[in-house]
């Protein structure tokens, strides 16, 4: 019996965060410390035909100014790509831009100030002279021959190509269907925002030689080892980088910023630390951005309701810049998804990723996967409709059933386990859809539109093997470390690589060790996010922190259990075989005789004072780097319902049931959290998020004014459902929780919109679902009925 | 967001806030919920802030005689828990952005702003309010009707303060209501529209409509207004009635932006409207 395990134990975090006492980098403040505020083109390209800094430079508190010539002519390297694809092309990302803009907000030149005002005062006084350029920002229109070329390494601004699967004879079985749904559509960029917006402080110390530089990441190390192989220069073992309380990340944090390399690099120049916070305006115009894309698709299906064949392209918008991961979603993370639950026996999927004068793209909550599962779960519902059957019943109808499992897609992944139809069935009864079906119906007698949207979405998380993730084009391994140190006192210090920013790990990993070795939570330190502290470890996204970070730290317990063992045997003068370690209450005792036993801290004091046998090293520390067998594959059934007002186009979630399979769970109510904002977060995408360029390249939704995030009236509470189906991928059955209700809440919703039209015979409108385009979509519907 | 150098003064008088305003050629700082937000932006550089916040007297709202006076310094909040006013007001107010908006947020900064976006100026347009302004010679009162005058300009000179709004009071008779299309993102109006109906039985004997957001300015709709006079109210009729406001709107002064084109804030004019008059009736 587990005592921790699977109960909702309290965040141990949340008095700390609750109360406004969590330590971000914002926070910290060091002696002598310089700001940065750095110059941001208005341009979303032009030529740079000059930067003067004169005026600048001489106001009162300014420090120093420099520019991106600055930059390169000490050496500064280009900001890499992680994720090479075959044949892909890429060119440099100087942190300061040299002689070209090519998005609104690249960097142009940095002011370091005695303080942030005169630092914002000083940017107002440089003079750049700028010769502007025509600008792209369509990801299909930048292919286009006459397109303004983004960078001149990349031409037709196609950085890569990357088909899966035999588009020929995926369009012949295609073409034997009974019936095939085509749809053109966009999935639009989002823009992160988390509530903490980046950060980063450095100090260089002249005489060790040492920098340290504190980030707000989702992954320190691997931001080390890029600034120590590309940007900076600086070795590993005089660089250390510390990742404090981070505020959120969803992906925007896992890559290296521009700011991580100037920032540094002006603390080495002036000797002195720097400081650089994010306002929330940079934000929006140089986090990462995510999503963007143009595709086109075709689902095959029999008049019976199987699928036959799904056939995809799609362009990606990579923005101005190949951002750390970017090539890798819509790629390894999108098209190997496109099975979805269902056995689609012929899938061909391609994608283009393009360079545009907009932000650079890369992972945003979900990372390839939403976007898989939004065209997936459109198309079948398109089919459901013109089959004139239940959306549920098509999906049963194609489910890859429990017994198939390890199931091998035509794209690539192998499913590890699963019961869809038990998904549903209890989807179905935790949304009441049966009632909901004659709610909607009743309405629709009344004239009402009311809909309901369905769906079934698979994710693959907890990456790997790392053999199989760098054979595809990426530059590191997705394996994770898990050290376990036993003080002498008993107490206990966890060092993980991944990297906890709402995740709530000081919770469960201390739940996981508490039970491993069964001693209380109290007596348990979880430690990340510091490159001196933890040896390595690959961050945290793509919901693989449990599955395979929690799975490191089980491992090395179970190593600390076997050497407690042999240390009580020896002091109980009994055989190893014969020692039973008992996890209830952390004491070890020969089997039948439980008055011969030792407790946890005789042990933990043995090991330290080298009471232990002869062949045996001393103190109790044990490490584990897990490099998981195969991804997990989290799924879910979510069924929504919306009202939409006929006269207006604005739209009520009347009601939202989610029922999710993310395998054993180690906190209930941390996986409830992470699925009710998940949720929301797909929601915003369906009902509200959109960021939006016009043809000149500027950002039209820079500020909350006009980009809309989902507040907490827009979506209700989720009736929530779990099946529980242990992952084989994982000893501890765990397949990951993050992003599941991220990637299902965006075609649920729209799922039910459209359905809510489908009386008028709309048949797609593109999300975000606004009043305003629901509205057309009505004028246009009666239009066309008259 | 960092703005750039201002002074600041604390005026503790009106006398004080136009003097000093004058003396320095700043602007009035109310609630700061317009004014700080364009300065962090850098789209605004007053270099002189005048606070008035602390002035005594302006916060408040009194009723007396048929009319309530509410105090320009009144936070949005303190109106959406008042009891004494029309109750388009507290609705209005409630709906505000959000809940530090309201609690920071001033009428009298609300109104002088007069952003084409904001619900007051519809609001007290409906109202028939009487908008007190103070000036070095005096002061003087401006129908709200005549004092929104364009894109973020009022009847105001810069030498004016507002120093309270008078509306008239609740009444059992008359039903008020504010019907408003939210922007998605900024929750401010797309469009919005004030009604304030007097009824007798189903008849309608007195009727001031407003429409706002989607022009450069509130205005009140007469054709609206006479299309309702001496009616007998049902759907039909007030549909038909909300369906006038066609004529009181310039269609070319109608403004779209990516949240809402021109031609879908004209559709959803006559729905707001009819909206904000079913609801008045119903409260007469
Ligand atoms: C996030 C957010 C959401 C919002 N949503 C809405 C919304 O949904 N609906 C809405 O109506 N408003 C909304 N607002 C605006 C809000 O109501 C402001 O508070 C209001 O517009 C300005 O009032 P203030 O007291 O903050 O004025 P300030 O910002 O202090 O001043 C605004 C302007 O008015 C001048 N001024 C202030 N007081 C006086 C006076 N007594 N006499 C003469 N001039 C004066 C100032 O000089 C300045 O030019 C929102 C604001 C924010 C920040």
């Amino acid at each position: 019996m587990s005592k921790y395990m699977g109960k909702a134990v309290k965040r141990v975090e949340d008095p700390r965060f609750i109360q406004g006492r969590g330590k971000y980098v914002a926070n910290l403040k060091l002696a002598n410390m310089g700001h940065a505020a750095i110059k941001r083109s208005p341009f979303a390209h032009a030529k740079i035909n000059g930067v003067d800094a004169s005026a600048a430079k001489a106001l009162d508190g300014v420090i120093a100014v420099y520019t991106g010539q600055d930059l390169q002519a000490a050496g500064v390297g280009s900001l890499p790509c992680g994720f090479n694809p075959p044949g892909i092309v890429t060119a440099p990302h100087m942190p300061l831009a040299v002689d070209k803009v090519r998005h609104v907000g690249d960097g142009v030149a940095v002011v370091i100030a005695n303080d942030i005002y005169t630092a914002y005062d000083a940017l107002d006084l440089i003079e750049v002279d700028y010769e502007p350029l025509p600008a792209v920002v369509d990801a299909k229109k930048a292919t286009a021959a006459d397109a303004p070329q983004v960078h001149d390494e990349i031409p037709n601004n196609t950085s890569f190509h990357w088909p899966l699967g035999e588009s020929d004879t995926v369009m012949g079985a295609m073409n034997e269907s009974d019936h095939v749904v085509e749809l053109d559509f966009i999935n639009q960029r989002l823009i992160p925002n988390a509530m903490e917006p980046r950060a980063c402080v450095a100090e260089w110390n002249a005489f060790t030689e040492e920098m340290t530089v504190w980030t707000s990441s989702q992954n320190p190390h691997l931001i080390r080892l890029l600034m120590s192989m590309a940007t900076l220069g600086i070795p590993e073992n005089r660089l250390r980088v510390i990742s404090p309380d981070v505020g959120g990340g969803f992906g925007s944090k896992i890559f290296h910023y521009p700011e991580e390399v100037i920032v540094p690099w002006c603390s080495k120049q002036l000797g002195q630390p720097v400081k650089w916070v994010s306002t929330r305006s940079e934000a929006f115009v140089t986090d990462a951005h995510g999503r963007d894309h143009v595709t086109t698709a075709k689902l095959g299906v029999n008049n019976d309701g199987t699928f036959t064949a799904l056939h995809v392209q799609t362009w990606a918008n990579m923005g101005a810049y190949l951002s750390t991961f970017a090539p890798m979603i819509p790629t390894a993370l999108y098209i190997t998804l496109f099975s979805g639950l269902y056995k689609i026996p012929h899938i061909f999927g391609e994608s283009w990723g393009t360079m545009t004068n907009t932000v650079p793209v890369d992972a945003y909550r979900g990372a390839g996967r939403p976007e898989a599962s939004y065209l997936l779960e459109r198309l079948i519902d398109i089919a459901a409709r013109d089959l004139n059957m239940d959306p549920i019943e098509l999906r049963r109808k194609n489910f890859i059933q429990p017994d198939e499992f390890p199931y091998q897609t035509p794209v690539a992944m192998v499913y590890d386990s699963g019961d869809y139809d038990q998904l549903f069935d209890k989807a179905m009864e935790v949304s009441g859809y049966n009632e909901m079906i004659e709610e909607r119906d009743r309405a629709r007698q009344e004239g009402r539109l009311v809909g309901i949207g369905v769906s079934g979405c698979i994710e693959a998380s907890g990456a790997g093997p790392s053999k199989v993730v760098t054979s595809l084009g990426a530059g590191v391994g997705l394996w994770e470390h898990g050290l376990v140190r036993v003080h002498p006192t008993g107490k206990i210090s966890v060092l993980t690589g991944t990297h906890a920013h709402g995740q709530g790990h000081e919770t469960t990993f201390a739940q996981l060790v508490a039970d491993e070795l069964g001693v209380p939570m109290d007596d348990i330190e979880i430690v990340h996010g510091d490159t001196s502290k933890t040896p390595f470890g690959l961050g945290t996204y793509a919901s693989r922190s449990a599955a395979v970070g929690g799975t490191a730290i089980m491992k090395s317990c179970e190593k600390i259990r076997e050497k407690m063992k042999a240390i009580a045997a020896y002091q109980l003068e009994a055989a190893v075989e014969d020692m039973v370690y008992d996890q209830e209450n952390g004491t070890i005792h020969v089997q039948g005789s439980p008055d011969r036993s030792k407790t946890f801290v005789d042990i933990s004091v043995a090991a330290l004072m080298g009471h232990i046998p002869d062949d045996m090293e001393p103190s109790l520390e044990e490490a584990t780097f897990f490099d998981p067998p195969n991804f997990t594959f989290p799924n879910s059934a979510h069924i929504a319902m919306v009202e939409v007002d006929k006269e207006s186009g604005e739209i009520s979630l009347l009601k939202y049931a989610a029922v999710d399979d993310v395998g054993n769970v180690i906190n209930p109510m941390i996986v409830e959290g992470q699925l009710q904002g998940g949720i929301v977060q797909g929601v915003g995408q369906a009902l509200l998020e959109h960021g939006i360029y016009d043809e000149d390249g500027q950002l039209l939704t820079g500020t909350f004014l006009d980009y809309a995030m989902p507040r907490a009236d827009d979506v209700p509470m989720s009736a929530l459902g779990r099946i529980e189906i242990p992952s084989p991928s994982n000893p501890l059955g765990v397949k990951g929780a993050g992003e599941m209700g991220t990637i299902a809440g965006t075609p649920t919703v729209a799922n039910a919109v459209m359905d809510a039209l489908h009386p008028l015979g709309v048949r797609h409108v593109d999300i975000p679902h606004t009043a305003a385009a629901i509205h057309g979509a009505i004028q246009s519907a009666s239009v066309s009925a008259d | 967001m960092y703005p750039p150098k201002f002074d600041y003064y604390r005026a503790g008088s009106v006398e004080e806030a136009l003097a000093l305003r004058k003396q320095h050629d700043g602007k009035f700082l109310a609630g700061g919920h317009s004014l700080i937000p364009v300065m962090k932006l850098r789209l605004s550089d007053p270099g002189v802030l005048v606070d008035i916040g602390r002035i005594d007297g302006l916060k408040g709202i009194s009723a007396a005689n048929g009319s309530a006076k509410i105090g320009a310094l009144t936070t949005h909040a303190m109106v959406e828990a008042a009891d004494n006013l029309p109750d388009i007001l507290p609705e209005a107010a409630g709906w505000i952005g959000d809940p530090m908006v309201r609690n920071r947020g001033t009428v009298g900064g609300n109104i002088a702003h007069a952003d084409p976006a904001s619900d007051l100026p519809t609001v007290f347009t409906a109202l028939q309010a009487k908008i007190h302004v103070a000036g070095e010679g005096g002061s003087r009162v401006v129908e709200a009707s005549n004092f929104f005058t364009g894109l973020f300009e009022t009847a105001m000179s810069d030498d004016e303060m507002v120093t309270a709004v008078e509306v008239p009071s609740k009444d059992n008779h008359t039903g008020t209501a504010y019907a408003k299309l939210f922007n998605p993102a900024s929750r401010y109006a797309i469009v919005g529209a004030g009604a304030m109906l007097t009824m007798q039985g189903n008849q309608c004997t007195a009727a001031s409509v407003s429409i706002g957001g989607l022009l450069p300015n509130a205005i009140r709709c007469p054709s609206v207004e006479a299309a309702l006079f001496g009616q007998t109210l049902n759907e039909e009729t007030i549909a038909a009635a909300a369906a006038a406001v066609a004529n009181d709107i310039v269609a070319d002064d109608v403004m779209g932006d990516i949240h809402a084109s021109a031609e879908y804030r004209q559709r959803m004019a006559p729905v707001f409207v009819k909206r904000a008059i079913a609801a008045a009736a119903a409260r007469a």
